[in-house]
Formats: C-alpha cells, structure tokens, sequence
C-alpha cells in the first residue's frame, strides 16, 4: 500500500478500516542469502538497501525484542554532518544527503526537519578549532557557517550570553543539520525492505553461531531455532560485545549507558539543535514541544538501560548555565540507552577475521545520524565484499595499524569519548 | 551508586575516578613483542562483559587509593571492594 493523500482520503471514506500492518511479522526461514542480527536503526537500513539497492531479497532481520527498541527508539535524534576528518565527513555527508531524500525513498513520513545545528564556543581557542572544523566541512562541499556573538544572538537571544564563567563567543553552525523522528525512520526502514520481500523477524534472539569445519560462520542460533546464512551481519550496538563474544571475537569497544531528557510540552522556543561548548549539554525542541536533551555518557561501562543521579545533575546544570530559562520547566521523563562505544570514538564497518561474519559497530552515542549511511555501506559491504567509497576508514583493524579516526582527540579512552 | 571504600567507608561514587576493566595488564616487556601485539591487546582490546566485571577506581576525593571493585554490568551491585595490589576475585595481582 502506497501512503499518499489520495489513499489518505480513500481510507477516509472507509472510517480508516482498511490500513494495513506496515510491515509483515515474518517467521523464520531455514535459510537466506545474508542474515542481518539486531532489527535497529541500522540492521534495517542494510536490509533495505541490500534489497533496494543491491536486489537480494532472501534477507532477513533477526531482532530479539521489537524493532527499534533498542538505541535506534531511544536517542535525541539530532542528525548533522559537521565531522572534521577526511575518515568520517564524505560517509556522515552521504548520511545527510540519505536523509534529504528519505522520505520519498521510503514513502514513509520520518519528519526529517533540517532546523540547523549550532555548536557554541565559549573560548578563542575553541573559536579557532571552529573555524578549522568548518573549513574543513567546506572543503568536502558541507555547508557551515562560522557566527559571531550578533549571530548566535540572532538565532538564540535567550542563551546566557555573558555567564562569568563561559560567556557565549560564537557558534559553528550546520543549518542543514536537524532531527528526524527516530521510531518513524525504523518504521520507514522496515516497512520498505518488508515490501522488497526481507524477512524481519522478531522475538528471535541470536544466541550463537553455526559454523562449518574451516571455522566460518554459515548461520546463527536462536530462540526460535537455527538459520542458515551465507552471510551474518551484526548490528546490534550496545549489545555488540556479548554477541561476538559468541563467536569468538574480542573487540575494542566498551558498553556504556547514555541518559536523555524530555520536558513536559512548551510552546516554540528552541529554534534548532544546540550545544553547549563548555560542558556537555544539548538540546532541541521535539513537535509536540518537549525539550529533548542530554549530555555524558555515565563513564563507566554499564549494560543497565538506565543511568544514574550524578549524570542527571550534571546535565541539569548544564542546561543552567547555558539557558537558565529551562529551571522554570518540568522534566516530564529521562531514559538510557547502552552504546558501543569504541576505543576511538569512531565506528567500524568491516568484514571480521571471521569468514562470513560482518561487524557494523562502535557508533557511541552518534549513530542516529548515520543509520542511512550505515545501512548503505554495510549493505555495499555484504552484498560485494569491499567497503563503500566513504566507509574505508571505518576499518577493524585501524586499531592495530594505528589508523584511528580520533576525532575529538582522547586517545583509546572509550568513558571519555 | 556508592562504592564501598575499604579504607573510608561507603562513599558516593562522584568521589571517584574510572578506570575500567581491571583485566588487561600492561605487557612488561615494553610491549611490543614481536608484531606489537600484546600492547595492542592491553590498550583496546575488552572482554566487555555482561555481569560481573572487575575493574579500577581512583578514590580521588577521599583516600586517593586505588581501588579493585567486582561490579555487575547490569545491576550496578558490588560484591567486592578491595585497594590496588589485591585481586577483588582472589587471583593474583
Ligand atoms: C539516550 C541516547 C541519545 C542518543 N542521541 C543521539 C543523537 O542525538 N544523534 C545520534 O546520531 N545518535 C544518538 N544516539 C546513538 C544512536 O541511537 C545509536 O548509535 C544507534 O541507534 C545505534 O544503531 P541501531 O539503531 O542499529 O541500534 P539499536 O536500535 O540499539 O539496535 C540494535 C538491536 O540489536 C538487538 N539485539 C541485541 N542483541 C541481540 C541478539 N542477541 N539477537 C538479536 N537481536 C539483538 C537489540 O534488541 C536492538 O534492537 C543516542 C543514543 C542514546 C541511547
Ligand atoms: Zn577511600
């Protein structure tokens, strides 16, 4: 069924009775061509362009709880591409021009809303590293436009401009960077691949792998019985550590819990998205009006979806300092995620020393951003045994050669990325 | 979350710095080996384990010890605390 205005008022005229599941809830097969594991964000991104791009369809998404209950329903939902590093900009680009189409390649409604993403700087030495960021992003033909005080001002005249402690200098600002409607874009993603004939299976945990004598994995155990794969892709972020465990892999990530943040509903008052420069603090205003923020990861590793008080302090205090309008509204809900947070803070998308075993891993907590491209990669990756143009860097084994994408600077230090 | 403090007592975790996984050990030999490879093993390799895991923490606003403390991953219990030179878990040090 094609959503459009004219089904719209179709369905109208049958009092909406004849809306169809989104998706078909498919039971598992003895076997596919590649089996995806873990039905987030970007499991079903791959499965979608795997059939949309790549035209194989004996795919299937193994998920062991609900689609998108995971990080992919749980994250501030900002998406940007103002990255620094040759590694990542032309892959978080590709994600942002994914985004700019999406809606009509899924048909489906994931409220992309490019509203501007505006980090603020608070010092000259962070203006400088700015400037250098931009130009770096202009170079790669991004758009970034480097404000002064007036034109932070201009776009946020309730901002603590002149705090003693970190008064409000400038901005670098991405206007094309915004939100997307996380639980739409998981929808979209697996409503689309389901038509395109991909399996999603859920309430299917992977609980280990097949593998023949050579050592190499033809399919994955779970909850609902065996499946064969000629290839198994793993997706499954917070959860990456324990699942290649299983088979065998020990790899350079940590999990660790990330908190967010909404407010009861406010009338419009936050323009787009914005950071705070001097502590960790951001923030934006949802649809329905409920200021969406967060801030640190808890710093030590944790598999409890939920955080902890200090985290919530220190987010709060954040939100203080740079706005102190928001003490006047109440916190409506918080939640956590657990993220695969990577030695460098960089992700990895590449094939394991495992034959046909692949790892789509490591996002942190910036992995919304990047599920169009994260899915077009890894699917590039699956369906042709050679990475995507703009995810070479993205590599397992940068760590040992020494290639890492360090791009905020603290080394393999995963609670401080 | 508190952390039991063999020295000072239970304290509130902001009083403390992580460390991680207490696990790795760093390689004597300088660790480069022959390939490098124990150094790259000890600097980004993680078991990263569901459940129990024992691991540093630096008492840096109490008694500046450091600690080896066995907590769960999923629950934030610790079944033990202990300084530095032990082994929360009875291994050697
Ligand atoms: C609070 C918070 C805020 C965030 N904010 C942002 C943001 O503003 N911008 C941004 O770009 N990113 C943000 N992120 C990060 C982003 O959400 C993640 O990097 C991204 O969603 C990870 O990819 P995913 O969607 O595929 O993960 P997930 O949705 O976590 O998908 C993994 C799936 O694997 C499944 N799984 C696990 N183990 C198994 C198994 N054994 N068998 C089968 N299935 C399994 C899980 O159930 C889960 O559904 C945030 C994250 C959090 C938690
Ligand atoms: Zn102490």
């Amino acid at each position: 069924m094609r959503y459009s205005i004219l089904e719209l008022a179709r369905q109208a005229l049958s009092r909406h009775r004849g809306w169809k599941p989104a998706w078909r809830d498919a039971q598992p097969r003895d076997g596919y061509d590649i089996v995806i594991v873990g039905g987030g964000g970007h499991g079903l991104a791959t499965a979608f362009y795997l059939a949309s791009v790549h035209g194989l369809t004996r795919v299937a998404v193994v998920e062991r709880g609900w689609i998108g209950g995971g990080n992919a329903g749980r994250n501030t939902t900002i998406i940007r591409s103002n990255y620094g590093l040759p590694g990542n900009e032309p892959f978080y680009e590709w994600a942002m021009k994914l985004w700019e189409g999406l809606e009509q390649t899924l048909n489906y409604n994931a409220m992309v809303s490019q509203r501007g993403v505006l980090n603020l700087c608070h010092s000259d030495a962070q203006r400088d590293a700015y400037a250098r960021r931009g130009n770096a992003m202009r170079l790669h033909g991004v758009d970034s436009e480097l404000l002064d005080v007036d034109g932070v001002r201009r776009l946020a005249p309730f901002l603590d401009f002149d705090n003693a402690r970190f008064p409000v200098q400038g901005g670098l600002l991405q206007p094309r960077g915004g939100t997307a409607r996380h639980d739409a874009v998981n929808w979209g993603y697996a409503r689309a691949a389901s038509d395109l004939g991909v399996d999603i299976i859920q309430n299917c945990e992977v609980t280990g792998f097949m593998t023949d004598a050579a050592g190499a994995v033809t399919g994955v155990e779970t909850s609902r019985g065996p499946i064969r794969a000629g290839k198994v892709g793993l997706a499954v972020a917070g959860m990456t550590g324990v699942v290649a465990a299983k088979a065998g892999l020990k790899l350079p990530i940590e999990s660790h819990a990330l908190q967010a943040f909404v407010s009861e509903g406010l009338k419009p008052l936050i323009p787009g998205v914005i950071t705070f420069g001097a502590g960790h603090f951001y923030v934006s205003q949802s649809d329905k009006g409920g200021l969406v923020f967060g801030g640190d990861i808890e710093g030590y590793n944790s598999y409890a979806q939920r955080g902890n008080l200090p985290v919530v302090e220190d987010v709060c205090e954040g939100g203080m300092a740079l706005m102190p309008m928001i003490g006047r509204a109440r916190l409506l809900r918080s939640w956590g995620g657990i993220m695969d947070m990577s030695m460098d803070g960089s992700p990895i998308i590449d094939r394991t020393p495992i034959p046909g075993l692949y790892l789509n891993a490591g996002w942190c907590y910036g992995g919304f951003k990047a599920t169009p491209a994260s899915g077009w990669c890894f699917a590039h990756l699956l369906a042709t045994d050679s990475p995507h143009e703009t995810a070479t860097a993205f590599r397992l084994d940068r760590f040992r050669t020494g290639h890492l994408i360090d791009e905020k600077g603290v080394g393999a230090q995963p609670n401080l990325h | 979350m508190r952390i039991p403090c063999p020295f000072c007592g239970s304290r509130d975790s902001r009083e403390f710095v992580y460390r991680g996984d207490a696990a790795p050990a760093r390689p004597t030999d300088g660790g480069l080996g022959a390939d490098g490879e124990p150094m790259f093993d000890y600097v980004y390799l993680r078991d990263n384990p569901i459940g129990e895991l024992e691991e540093f923490w630096y008492h840096a606003q109490g008694c500046r010890n450091w600690l080896r403390v066995v907590r769960d991953t999923r629950s934030h219990m610790i079944s033990a605390a202990v300084l530095g030179a032990g082994h929360a878990t009875g291994g050697q040090a």
